[in-house]
């Protein structure tokens, strides 16, 4: 019995390191969304494209959808926007985007210089929509089925390795949900 | 006498600089709180809760500031929610349930007492008693030997008599 005493710190030593081992794979910058199966919040508001028509949820596409947060001001944007132009080239799936915390101006420059990959952007300056959709910075790209529910939520710049792993599959699974029985 | 006032000076010029940047850093962290101030409130009693709910909620962005200290983008936001729901009227709990709708329990410095966070309110605790174990173990286990150590019988002692002598002697 006092044998097996000895062991107790190496089981110790066993349990912490296997707990930090874990943690060096922890982003603690990806929140988990309390939104996740939650409808969309209600809005109003102009599009990037049209600034004196008001757009609201009734708009949105009625087969799943992405929604994405992004501005002209931020850098990863700028470097998910090539895999989202191919994804709209290729109708792989409708892609509207929030121009959160913007300038539409600029957006409009933006979108002119890089390619618009979005069916349209719903201008959110105030950041109120965001909010609503607990965003806190962009980019970030949700997943909304056809009934506008939010079904998946990305943190953070999506590249390839994203869109194929995580993306495309969690998009498949929302809409195998909503295919027709 | 004259002499010894430069030296003293130059002993204590790291101290003064140093004190002399603190001030400064003080001094410059006032437009920060300024800011925070710059919404307008009715009575002393809104501006207080104001000031508290922005200390309790911590910034989504930053993770390791509240509302009060962030300037960032969504933290400037939240602030602006904060001030329009209490000039609305709305009660703490129903601000507090606004930000929980949205951002979950990250945003509660505080976190609620739940079945999720039961560990890490009562995990500190648990390692305490499980250190005070083992301590009192080692301590239980340790006085009997001091005992037997400190108490000699009659021939040790004699023993140990001769022995110091011993030592003395050959000086």
């Amino acid at each position: 019995m006092s044998r097996l005493k000895l062991f107790v710190p190496v089981g110790v030593f066993l349990v912490l390191a296997l707990l930090l081992w874990r943690g060096l794979y922890l982003d603690p910058r990806t929140l988990p969304s309390v939104l996740i199966d939650k409808p969309l919040p209600e809005f109003e508001l102009p599009t990037v494209e049209m600034a004196d028509v008001t757009t609201s949820k009734d708009d949105l596409p009625d087969e799943p959808f992405l929604l994405n947060i992004w501005g002209s001001y931020c850098l990863p944007c700028l470097q998910e926007n090539p895999i989202f132009m191919e994804a709209a080239e290729q109708d792989l799936v409708p892609i509207v985007g929030i121009n959160y915390k913007d300038k539409p101006h600029l957006a409009q420059m933006w979108l002119e210089d890089n390619g618009s990959p979005f069916d349209y952007s719903i201008v959110d300056e105030d950041g109120r929509l965001g909010i609503n959709l607990g965003v806190y910075g962009a980019p970030e790209t949700f997943i909304v089925d056809g009934n506008g529910v939010i079904r998946y939520k990305h943190i953070g710049v999506i590249d390839y390795r994203i869109w194929e792993n995580e993306i495309m599959p969690a998009l498949a699974a929302v809409r195998a949900e909503m295919a027709p029985l | 006498m004259s002499r010894v006032m430069p030296d003293t000076a130059r002993q204590y010029a790291p101290f003064l600089l140093l004190l002399t940047l603190i001030v400064a850093l003080m001094l410059s962290a006032t437009p920060v709180r300024a800011a925070v101030d710059a919404f307008e409130f009715d009575t002393q009693e809104q501006q207080e809760r104001f000031r508290h709910l922005s200390n309790e909620f911590r910034c989504p962005m930053c993770q390791n500031t509240n509302l009060t200290g962030s300037s960032g983008g969504v933290a400037e936001d939240l602030r602006r929610e904060i001030h329009m729901m209490i000039m609305e009227g709305q009660t703490d709990e129903q601000i507090t349930r606004f930000m929980l709708d949205r951002y979950g329990d990250f945003i509660l410095y505080r976190p609620r007492l739940t079945a999720e966070t039961i560990l890490l309110w009562f995990g500190p605790l648990l390692f305490l008693l499980a250190g005070g174990w083992v301590v009192m173990g080692i301590i239980r286990r340790a006085r009997p030997v001091e005992r037997v150590a400190a108490e000699l019988d009659t021939t040790e002692q004699e023993r140990l008599r001769k022995l110091l002598e011993k030592v003395d002697e050959p000086r």
